[in-house]
Order: structure tokens, then sequence, then C-alpha cells
């Protein structure tokens, strides 16, 4: 009786120090990130551009290059995912299709970020002659991204009550007026929160944009989307591995760091509220 | 039986390879209730939804047997089911009202079909709330969210919705059933009131309501029309042994 007390008690123990494992590993990341930046942080990292081959200066060209690196992933990502979480949701019928359909985003999520990579280098930058742009990065990472967003656009429309397409329809509304109209609209808090969180995903990736949109260094803001344009997190790449002076560097490493860090919180913390919002408002 | 609305003639329906009706010939009336009844699963709501062709929607089902509506018949190959719907209301089960406002829950249809708009659209929404017995508690909160309402007001919301789309019949599958004694009797009431203007069919389980509210009564079991007369005539002299069965209670 005794010894299966302990046994329970250890087991109990291991299973709660597995969970705070996990808050530590984030707590410690954040610590070593904010120790390590927090010095170069100031108005002026943020707003001014590099300067004596990058180990001075600021990094705003890499925060607008990130801006409209995630701005341009969905807008490539958003109408195409809605549009096949609509079919799946709406259309489809479950069967052989909509399997090998699901299979097929599966994988498409399961493929490396450096395969994207890759794929967009032959495919925009090579065969559509975009060159290495904000154009052919976008598409890159809007793919990467898509995945995501059918996902959710799929989900958040499947839990739309069937009750209210019924009511619609039976008003004498036509099948794509009721989703248009009443299912979406019910539905998109839910695909816009999966978006959010995709937008983060496509900020946060290095791989992806290598081949195809970002640049090691650009002496002016880009000022179309054939330009390339630097990014938070392949500046951390560059100055980590091929700067001019890595160990001088560090500290705008770290701070680098902590603003794509921060950037990403902030949001993911959009796709929180917007849930917590939805939440406490829904009634059905 | 005078002037009908709606012809049924051997009417089947399958859902994949179980048969719900079976050869089905009835007549509703133009401007009557009438109440079907029978027990759980004997296919009175498959028969209602297939006066406005809502089994459409579900997969793997077979309709055989006509049912003209105005002499016409909605199942024929160049009827649109969209157009069927607008000429036959329904209200269903649980209140369904779309999580936007009152006014918006009622101007839906009319607006999208291009029925009114603007000043016409609001005199619409103020007739059909009047015609539901809902304006008077809720003309100063047309902007508040349906979802406010209790479930009484909705279920009168949803019979106001359908009703702005003006059409000739009016189909009720259990109105009431999710509804209390109170919010019953007035949507009872309603329906009293309504059958002035529209054809009224409704499915109930509550055989004191069709009593109550019908002019006719049709019985069904098993899918198969038992016993289809005046109410009266049904709840006191029936002439089919299962129907006097299942109005005293034996069964169901």
């Amino acid at each position: 009786m005794k010894k299966r007390k302990i046994i329970s008690k250890f087991g109990t123990f291991i299973l709660r120090l597995s969970a705070f494992l996990v808050i530590g590993a984030i707590g410690i990341i954040i610590y070593f990130i904010i120790y390590h930046g927090i010095s170069v942080i100031s108005w002026e990292f943020l707003t001014s551009m590099p300067v004596d081959s990058m180990t001075k200066g600021g990094i705003f060209p890499a925060i607008v290059g990130t801006f409209y690196l995630s701005f341009g992933a969905i807008i490539v990502a958003f109408p195409l995912g809605v549009a096949a979480g609509i079919y799946m949701s709406e259309y489809a019928k479950e069967g052989i299709i909509l399997r090998i359909i699901r299979i097929g985003i599966n994988n498409l999520a399961g493929v490396p970020s450096v395969v994207f990579g890759l794929f967009g280098l032959a495919l925009f930058v090579v065969y559509f002659k975009f060159g290495s742009s904000i154009l052919s990065g976008s598409l890159t990472l809007g793919f990467l991204i898509l995945p995501t967003i059918i996902a959710a656009s799929e989900e958040a429309l499947k839990s739309v009550p069937p009750t209210f397409r019924e009511a619609s329809l039976a008003l004498g509304v036509s099948k794509i007026s009721t989703i248009l109209k009443v299912v979406l609209p019910s539905a998109l808090p839910g695909i816009l929160t999966g978006s959010i969180l995709g937008i983060a995903r496509a900020a946060g990736e290095t791989a992806p944009i290598m081949f195809t949109a970002a640049a090691f260094y650009t002496a002016k803001l880009p000022s179309s989307i054939f330009d390339e344009v630097m990014a938070l997190p392949y500046h951390i790449y560059v100055l980590a591995t091929a700067g001019t002076n890595i160990e001088k560097t560090r500290p705008i490493q770290y701070g680098t760091a902590l603003i794509l860090l921060i950037l990403i919180l902030c949001i993911n913390m959009v796709a929180i509220l917007i849930r917590f919002h939805i939440r406490r408002k829904r009634k059905w | 039986m005078v002037n009908p609305i709606i012809k049924l003639e051997n009417l089947n329906f399958y859902y994949g390879v179980v048969k719900a009706l079976s050869n089905i010939t009835m007549n509703f009336n133009r401007n009557c209730v009438t109440a079907i009844i029978g027990p759980s699963g004997c296919g009175k709501s498959t028969l209602l939804r297939l006066l406005n062709r809502m089994n459409d929607l579900i997969d793997n089902t077979r309709v055989e047997g006509k049912v003209e509506i105005d002499g016409k018949d909605i199942y024929s190959n160049n009827v649109d089911p969209v157009e069927v719907r607008k000429k036959v209301g329904m209200v269903f089960q649980k209140p369904n009202p779309f999580p936007k406002s009152i006014y918006k829950n009622i101007a839906f249809g009319p607006k999208i079909n291009r029925l009114a708009r603007g000043s016409k659209l609001d005199d619409l929404v103020e007739e059909s709330l009047k015609a539901a017995a809902l304006w008077d508690e809720v003309k100063d909160i047309l902007h508040h969210s349906a979802m406010e309402l209790s479930g009484g007001q909705q279920q009168r919301l949803c019979i106001a919705r359908a009703l702005a789309m003006k059409p000739e019949i009016l189909l009720m599958d259990e109105p009431t059933s999710a509804l209390d004694p109170i919010s019953t009797a007035r949507i009872e009431d309603l329906i009293e009131d309504l059958k002035e203007k529209y054809s009224i069919i409704i499915v109930t389980h509550n055989m004191q309501q069709a009593a109550r509210i019908s002019d006719f009564t049709a019985f069904l079991y098993l899918g198969q029309l038992i016993e289809y007369d005046k109410t009266e005539k049904i709840f006191t002299n029936p002439s089919n042994k299962k129907t006097e069965d299942y109005i005293t209670g034996r069964f169901g």
C-alpha cells in the first residue's frame, strides 16, 4: 500500500516536472535573449539604418522588410486559404477526393521550410523571373502558411452551427449567398485568429526567404515589390555567421532576436485577444 | 376537400436504402392549419421537409412521386429549390435566429432577394414583426442582437423572419417543443391568427396542441399515412384502430 503511494507520488512529480520544464525552457530563452540584447535596444536602434558594415546603427530596414514579407504572405495565403477552406467545409463531400486534399495539406504543412525556400527559388525567382524580391519571398511564405490558414478556415466554418445554414436556405437564399452572408461572417473571427498565427509564423522564418527575398544588406528601403529586402530572422543569421565581426556584433544579434521575439509575441497576443473576445461574445 | 394548395401523389422517400415514407397521397388545404402527428421516427419531419425541398440538403436521398404546389410539381427538373423555398417558409424546432440584430434577422431574406429596400424594407420589418406579435416587445431594441431575446421571443422572431419573405405556406417543425407553456400559448394564438393569410402545416408531438390549433390532422405511422381527416373527427371518432391507440396514449 505504502509502496504504491510512493510510486504514485513519484509519477505525479515526474509529470509535473515535464510540464514545468516547458515553462522553464521558454523562460530561459527569453531571459538569455533579454540579458544579452537589452543593452542595444533604443529608439535609434529601431529606427535607423545599419552603419559601419552593420556593426553599428539600427535594424530599421530589417523591421520594414519583415513587415512587408509577412504582409505579402498573408495577402497571398488568406484568399487562397479561405477559398480552399470554404470548398472543403461547404462543398466537398466526405470521400476519396476530400481525403486526398487533406493528405496534400498535411504534407504541405510537414514540408521543411528550407524546401519551401528552394521551391520558391526555382519557381518564382528563376522560372517566373521575379528575382530575389519581396514578391518571390511573399509568395514562398504564403505557400508555407497556406496549410495553417486552410485548416483554421475549415475548422472555423465547420464550427458554425448547421442551423444557421438551414435558417438561411429555408428563406429562399441561395447556397453561395448563405455562405457569404451568414456562414463566413460567423466564422471570420476564427479564420482571423488562424491567419494571424500564420503571419507570426511567416515573420519568424529564415530558410524560405534566404534564397527568395532576403538581402545581406541594402542601403535603401525597398521601393517596389521587385526589390530585395532585409528581414529580422535573416539579419540575425547573417550577423551570427557571416558578419564582418561576429563577436563584436553579438549584442546587435541578440537585440535583433529580442525585437523579433517581441514582434511575434505581440502578433500572437492579438490572436489570443481575438479568440478571448469571441469566446465571451459567442452565444451559440 | 376544397381548394388544396399542396397535393401529394404516391410520394415515396428514401434515406439511402431505407424507405422513410411510403406511398403518401394527400392534399393540404389553403388557409387551414394542418397538423401532422405520429410517434418519433414516423416520418413527420421528413414529410414536412419534402414540401420545401430541405431534404435536398441531405446526401444520398431519393424522392419518388409528386409534390404539387399550386398545381406545379416542385420536384420536376426545371424547378429551382431556392424558388420553392421563397414561397414555402419554414420555422424550426429550436429557435435559430442569426447572430445579428433583430432588424437584420428580419431584413435578411427580403434584402438578399431584393424584395424591398430603404423605407419599404423598414415597413416590411415592422409589418412582419407585427404579424408575429413581437413588434411591441422589440420596437425599441430593433438594433440589439437577436440573441438577447428569450426563447419564445426568438421563435416568434423566426416566424417573423419567415413571414417577411411573404410566403404562401408556412411549415412548422415542432415549433414549441423547446419553449415554456406561456411562450407556447402565445405561438399557438399566433398560428390561429396567421391562418387567415397563410396555409400552415405543423408537425407536433403534442396531441393537445394538434387538437387545439389545427383544422385537419394527419396521423403518420412508420412512414405511412394511416388517417387524415378533420381534426375533430380524428380526436373524437377516429376510424382507424391505430389512430385511436395513438391519440389515447396506448403507444407512441
